[in-house]
């Protein structure tokens, strides 16, 4: 940052610091400027090559719209994974969660019609609901049991989904959703399933929000809590937090900002199915968290989109470019590899499962550390394997 | 962390006799068949079997869980990918030695049986053991978090090598147990079965003599009680969790082979369920429990059957599921588990 300031000359040294202060210390400053800089220049992106080459601009801000509702998964998890140090493996839970409460909102299945906006926040708050739900049992364990209890639970919902026919509509999902409507305001009456844009900034704006929310919340008192928590929970305790309550909340969170993005995404894609609330997806968002750098929320959300384009853009170009370069088929020992026949999506989750443990070796701090985390996770890792005194204390507590 | 579990400690229940746990046991067997009776009617022996077959099988998975868990307090997540690798590992086996079928030559069948257990455990017990060495060993100190996101992610690694190399969709294992019903009396029980039971029940008694009986048993009883104790009084601590490793990893290779013989199916996504539903058979028996772990995998046994008998056979999951919430709400340190502040 420094270097960067004092190559500037001295009549704009002023202005650039008095700027950089703005920006560090009101944070809402840059999270608006971040937001209106990232829905200028995608759009703009789209355009030039090679980008121009692999799709219609309309194509890639509907990506974007969609790369937008991982990034608002991501920040959710962030909280529970990366500041309160909850393992949530059933994030996916409550992205279904979300997407079915708007179906039943706004669908023809149950002939309700409630807009657009008023379901968003209904389906954040159904999620939270059942996070307290799920929560509440499970979060006076310890961690690893929250693992597995969320772990089930994402598996379980897609199941009760696809057998609760009556209700649900078993595999077939729920159709014709409803789409966002402005009412005429910037002249945009129903969003449409074929206009990618009214999307693309809608979900700019609810992440700047969701953002502003969260980034106030980190630095709040409950954020404080989170982090003390998350860093030694008995220590915390004995402070006079309350971890149970601290820990719900954290999330209670997570599970709101999921169902948020479900809602969003039922209303864009017009169609909720059971199919597309998998483990993949919890599995995708823990990998978006943790190669962004657990944490820290502007990391997250740039892991987020960097992985997505990467799933939906990188891989398909990749076995294009692959097949172009008419590499022949050659041996490796026994097997024959033709590198023009690889489906490089297949490999999509072999590389997140290689990335994340190469990452939790190497770098846990995320490709985008917060200070912090940087300094808990390396600390704990290089430290020798002797006797600390935490572990002194841990043996005499029970 | 340290006082908790115990690998293979029995709790010590003063207040009842010694005769409480096989007459439990045996009772809570009476009770069972006469649920999977009322439901199953006319099949009621074949689906009481069925469920002491499908049993053993979680059994031996959550052997693995349990342990692992006693000894490095991990949830070893790539657990249920092994038990998949090794129903592929004996598919694999069987295919390239040219069975499609039933054996009938008994002396033939018993060779391949004890080849393709000793393979599918070997290569299993020591695929374990490098996830340990490569994944969880330098973060043995790490914040919780850490091993644990490893431990996703080998599990999605292994699931993975297997779809794209192998296949991406179910694939036949040849079931090479002839299938005739052998009779003792009024019971009937089809040969698999037998096997099967018999086989989990001795691997079993084998794991529990080893845990209470030998020198690296104790070992591994010890570091799991208080590990810096252990290696202050000589232990090898990275030969003893290794050990552990490759022992657990190799139980659930031999569920992988016993899946292929009594289903004659696998894929490379069967891992992940029947991981779930054995470590639920785990918290179920009390983790860190060996007996109770086996404990653990028959009642999810019985679980799935007696919700497919009454007709509710997609539901299966959802009530393994819904058992594993219950006991970690009332009882969360299970059936066997000892009290322990730290966990609970």
């Amino acid at each position: 940052m420094s270097a960067a300031r004092s190559a500037v000359p001295r009549w704009a040294a002023g202005p650039l610091a008095r700027a950089g202060t703005l920006l560090g210390h009101h944070q809402s400053v840059s999270i608006v400027l971040g937001g209106l800089v990232a829905a200028v220049i995608l759009p703009a992106i789209a355009l030039l090559p090679p980008f121009n080459g692999f799709g219609t601009q309309k194509d890639w801000v509907g990506g974007f719209a969609n790369a937008g509702v991982f990034v608002l998964l991501a920040i959710g998890l962030n909280v529970v994974v990366g500041l309160a140090g909850l393992l949530d493996l059933g994030y996916a839970a409550f992205f279904a969660i979300g997407a079915y409460t708007y179906a039943y909102g706004a669908s023809g299945f149950t002939g309700l019609d409630i807009p657009f906006w008023i379901m968003l926040p209904v389906g954040a708050g159904v999620a939270a609901l059942f996070g307290l739900l799920l929560g509440a049992p499970t979060l006076r364990l310890r961690g690893d049991y929250l693992a597995i209890v969320t772990l089930g639970f994402g598996e379980i919902v897609p199941v009760v989904i696809l057998n609760s026919d009556p209700y649900t509509n078993g595999t077939n999902g729920i159709t014709g959703l409803s789409q966002p409507d402005l009412y005429g305001l910037f002249g945009v009456n129903g969003f449409g399933f074929t206009n990618p844009w009214p999307y693309f900034f809608t979900v700019v704006v609810i992440i700047m929000v969701a953002f502003m929310l969260l980034y106030r919340l980190e630095d709040s008192r409950l954020g404080r809590a989170w982090v003390a928590i998350r860093e030694d929970e008995l220590a915390a305790a004995s402070m006079g937090i309350n971890t149970v309550t601290t820990k719900l909340l954290a999330f209670a969170i997570g599970a709101t900002t999921s169902g948020l993005a479900g809602a969003f995404y039922a209303a864009k894609l017009g169609v909720v199915t059971p199919d597309q609330f998998g483990f993949t997806v919890s599995f995708t968002a823990l990998a978006m968290v943790v190669l962004g750098g657990m944490g820290n929320i502007w990391g997250v959300a740039a892991g987020a989109f960097v992985i997505y384009e990467i799933q939906s853009q990188g891989l398909k170009q990749l076995g294009g470019f692959v097949q172009a370069l008419h590499v022949p088929a050659f041996a490796l020992g026994p097997v024959s590899v033709d590198l023009g026949s690889i489906n490089f999506l297949n490999y999509q989750y072999l590389l997140y499962g290689l990335a994340l443990v190469g990452m939790m070796l190497l770098r846990p701090e995320g490709l985008f550390p917060s200070r912090r985390r940087r300094r808990e996770l390396r600390e704990a890792v290089d430290e020798p394997a002797e006797l600390k005194i935490e572990e002194l204390l841990e043996g005499t507590e029970s | 962390m340290t006082s908790t579990a115990a690998v293979g400690v029995a709790p010590s229940r003063p207040s009842l006799g010694r005769w409480s746990f096989p007459v439990g046991i045996l009772v809570s067997l009476v009770v069972l068949y006469a649920i999977v009776a009322n439901g199953a009617h006319e099949q009621a022996q074949d689906q009481f079997i069925n469920a002491l077959t499908i049993g053993a099988i979680y059994a031996l998975i959550a052997l693995g869980y349990t342990m692992v868990y006693g000894i490095i307090e991990l949830i070893n997540f790539a657990h249920g990918e092994v038990f998949m690798c090794g129903s592929f590992v004996s598919w694999w086996l069987l295919t390239t030695l040219g069975f499609s079928g039933a054996i009938s030559d008994p002396i033939v069948l018993a060779g391949v049986l004890v080849l393709a257990f000793a393979v599918s455990m070997v290569v299993m017990g020591v695929v374990g053991v490098v996830i340990e060495r490569v994944a969880y060993r330098r973060l043995r100190n790490a914040p919780r978090l850490a091993p644990l996101i490893t431990a996703i992610g080998v599990s999605f690694i292994l699931q993975n090598i297997i779809y794209v190399t192998v296949s991406n969709s179910i694939i036949t294992i040849p079931q090479i147990i002839p299938n005739p019903v052998i009779s003792f009396g009024p019971v009937a029980i089809r040969e698999i079965n037998l096997f099967v039971i018999v086989l989990a029940v001795v691997l079993m008694i084998g794991l529990q003599a080893f845990i209470t009986r030998t020198r690296l048993g104790r070992a591994m009883r010890s570091t799991a009680i208080d590990r810096e104790a252990a290696q202050l009084m000589g232990v090898d601590i990275n030969t003893t969790i290794a050990l552990t490793f490759f022992i657990g990893s190799a139980l659930a290779g031999a569920a992988g082979v016993v899946q292929g013989l009594y289903f004659g199916i696998t894929a490379f996504n069967i891992g992940f369920q029947a991981g779930l539903k054995a470590f639920t058979a785990a918290v179920l028996g009390g983790i860190g429990n060996t007996t109770g772990a086996a404990i653990g995998g028959f009642v999810i046994g019985f679980l799935e059957v007696i919700s497919s008998v009454y007709g509710y056979g997609r539901w299966s999951e959802a009530a393994v599921f819904g058992a594993l919430v219950l006991v970690l709400i009332f009882r969360p340190t299970g059936i066997l588990g000892q009290a322990a502040g730290d966990r609970a």
